[in-house]
């Protein structure tokens, strides 16, 4: 499959084309590490405005108040079964009717299609971009199970998954791990650019911040 | 089944008849003016976004300097995560390898996530020619691949049809490719887009072999990085069992942190969004978790002829974003289609002549494709400094003589005594406006004088462009 000769070649290729190119100077990063101010209400805050201003639903809830606020979701979208990822927290679905659905080697593609919602935890939220961050650690699951179900309702634990920027986002996430970086709903601006939201992810995204 | 660019005429002659095509016209005028708005807004939002497109800039540049040592650590980081990495010379040799990869799963059909390097080797053809179907699953790709036509913008590259056009070529292609569209189908985007999920919906479920590019591959990690809107890049990427990714070789970053500056840079660029709905990364293959078997191509295709050159190599700095079609006044009359390549706009009129050289018609003229007006400069995310590649272009093509190059010839020579003189290189709106007056008022070259004679393009600017542009505005 390979050809070894191809990749010298290129290397090669390559080492000529920059041998007379002077050396590239040294990266400068002036750019700010955050744009959001250091407090963490503002932040969330921030995290709201931009999770909502890309057609993300956001809500906030306590601990207690958790389980009513999930099973009401699944609720009015119509969620009859929920994916429950390999972690996730009992009491986040003790109150929903929903038929639960475990991970397994059963659940293939089609199985997962005629599953109505997910929900998960996350590995962190970036609030200027209103991004949420799987990795599928506990509660989150491998990267099917958020993507074929048409709701994915997702928890966000509030202050310590928060983080302001990207460049604090990164530090804290493990590349070797797949990452699903998610800013609101799926969406097309394809035709004469009238912005759709919902093409073949989700189409419906319920963000809880979650208060400890 | 996608339309291809072998045999284009030269950029003018394209170009003449896109002017008269007025829905083209109308369509790319509202289209490149939306995007151009609102990206503004996104980039106004981050006060340090001078300080980001620098950073952008030495990290690829350092990247280019280097790019030998960084794609051998790529190459040893994928491979100790799972991954098969292979290398491409040309787009021939690319379109063997994946041809022989999916051949060996024995599947008969792959699904893609949008893709400029598999456009670029023409990879759908050659799967077509080999028996195995490739269905794009891109809403636009999807689009130009059902209504057997040619992408005409990077980001959204069925710009130049309208929705009922749309509708009807759903409604009559559809079928022939598996689901139907609905019946009753309207023009609504909102329909559309519900029947392209529909239609897809079966592919990706049954899908065993996806076929993707990358956005970014991180040396020091191995991992590639896909962004994206719709989620089709999603489900190519998570559902195959085997994936294969064909990546340009310029596409690599050193580290895992550079992403903390092109993650900020390439949304606001592209879509003027803050962050694109869906960025996927995965490095090699993860347990229990997406494709079992995955495969790395990287494809040389000119890209190191392109790094050889001086001044040209800085267009290898570019991450796609399509900023620059979007403020061109010669891209937003003349169309994508002029620019005879996957890649249009100003990046395109830059990168297509150094990836394929200089010596047919239409790669001849893409140099000329330009008014030297600066605009693409001042809003590319890596400072590529358009105009002067297409200067030192100009200077390729004229310098070889032949006729009709003569006037180049001369405005060229003038020309590179400013780039000599580093007083006047101050912005690109400066180079434009000394090499502007010296300039013909029609371009020469064959065709060129009915491209002149169509376009309405006022004189070039002797001030900077955006004050031209305000006050001109029609």
């Amino acid at each position: 499959m390979t050809t070894p000769t191809s990749r010298e070649r290129i290397l090669a290729r390559i080492r000529a084309a920059v041998a007379d190119a002077p050396e590239a100077p040294e990266d400068v990063r002036g750019y700010r590490t955050r744009h959001a101010p250091d407090d963490p209400d503002a932040v969330l805050d921030l995290l709201h405005e931009n999770l909502a201003d890309y057609r993300a639903h956001v809500h906030r809830a306590g601990p207690a108040e958790l389980p009513e606020l999930v099973a009401r979701l699944l609720d009015e979208r119509g969620a009859r079964s929920v994916v429950v990822p390999p972690g996730l927290p009992e009491e986040w679905l003790a109150a929903s009717a929903a038929e639960r659905v475990a991970d397994g080697p059963g659940l293939g593609p089609a199985e997962l299609d005629a599953v109505d919602a997910v929900v998960t935890g996350c590995a962190l939220a970036v609030a200027e971009t209103g991004t949420i961050v799987l990795d599928g650690g506990p509660g989150q699951g491998r990267r099917a199970l958020t993507l074929v179900p048409d709701l994915h309702v997702c928890v966000v634990r509030a202050p310590e998954q928060v983080v302001a920027s990207v460049p604090e986002a990164l530090p804290r996430l493990d590349p070797r791990r797949p990452l699903t970086w998610i800013s609101g709903p799926s969406a097309t601006s394809d035709i004469e650019l009238d912005r759709v939201e919902g093409v073949h992810g989700p189409r419906t995204l319920e963000v809880v911040l979650l208060r400890g | 089944m996608s339309g291809t660019f072998l045999g284009m005429p030269s950029f003018p002659r394209a170009a003449r008849e896109a002017v008269r095509d007025e829905r083209l016209r109308r369509n790319l005028r509202h289209a490149t003016h939306t995007i151009r708005d609102k990206r503004a807004r996104a980039v106004a939002e981050l006060d340090d976004w001078a300080e980001l497109r620098e950073a952008g800039k030495r990290i690829k540049d350092r990247t280019l300097r280097h790019l030998d040592t960084y794609l051998l650590e790529l190459e040893e980081r994928v491979t100790a995560a799972g991954g098969t990495v292979h290398w491409a010379e040309d787009a021939a040799e690319a379109n063997r390898i994946v041809t022989g990869l999916v051949r060996a799963t024995g599947e008969r059909e792959v699904v893609k996530v949008k893709s400029m390097a598999t456009q670029e080797i023409e990879l759908n053809e050659a799967l077509e020619e080999a028996g195995i179907r490739a269905y794009e699953t891109d809403l636009a790709e999807l689009i130009v691949q059902l209504g057997e036509d040619r992408p005409s913008h990077i980001l959204v590259p069925a710009i130049h049809r309208n929705r009922t056009e749309i509708r009807d070529i759903f409604r009559a292609e559809m079928g022939r490719w598996g689901r139907p569209a609905p019946d009753g189908l309207t023009d609504e985007p909102a329909e559309l887009a519900e029947a392209a999920r529909l239609h897809l919906r079966e592919k990706f479920l049954r899908a065993r072999v996806g076929i993707s590019g990358a956005n970014f591959m991180v040396a020091e990690t191995g991992t590639l990085v896909v962004v994206e809107s719709e989620g089709n890049g999603r489900m190519c990427l998570t559902l195959p069992e085997t994936l294969i990714s064909v990546v340009g070789i310029e596409k690599v970053v050193p580290t895992w942190r550079d992403l903390e500056v092109f993650l900020q840079t390439l949304p606001r660029s592209s879509t003027a969004e803050r962050m694109n709905p869906y960025t996927s990364t995965w490095t090699g293959t993860a347990d229990g978790d997406g494709p079992d078997a995955f495969h790395l191509v990287l494809l040389d295709n000119g890209r190191t002829r392109a790094l050889a050159d001086e001044t040209g190599r800085q267009a290898l700095r570019c991450i796609r974003c399509s900023a620059c079609l979007n403020v061109c006044p010669v891209y937003e009359r003349a169309g994508g289609h002029a620019y005879g390549s996957v890649y249009p706009g100003p990046i395109g009129a830059v990168l297509t002549p150094q990836l394929r050289g200089t010596t047919s018609e239409i790669d001849a003229s893409l140099p000329y494709a330009s008014s030297l007006c600066g605009a693409c400069y001042e809003v590319c995310p890596v400072a590529i400094d358009i105009p002067e590649v297409l200067v030192r272009l100009r200077e390729e093509v004229a310098g070889r003589g032949g006729k009709g190059h003569r006037l180049e010839k001369a405005a060229m020579k003038a020309a590179g005594w400013v780039l000599d003189h580093p007083g006047a290189l101050a912005a690109g709106e400066r180079i434009a406006g000394a090499a502007g007056r010296l300039l013909p008022e029609r371009l020469p070259g064959p065709g060129a004088r009915q491209w002149t004679d169509h376009r309405d393009l006022p004189d070039l600017p002797a001030e900077p462009f955006r004050d031209w542009w305000r006050k001109n505005r029609p």
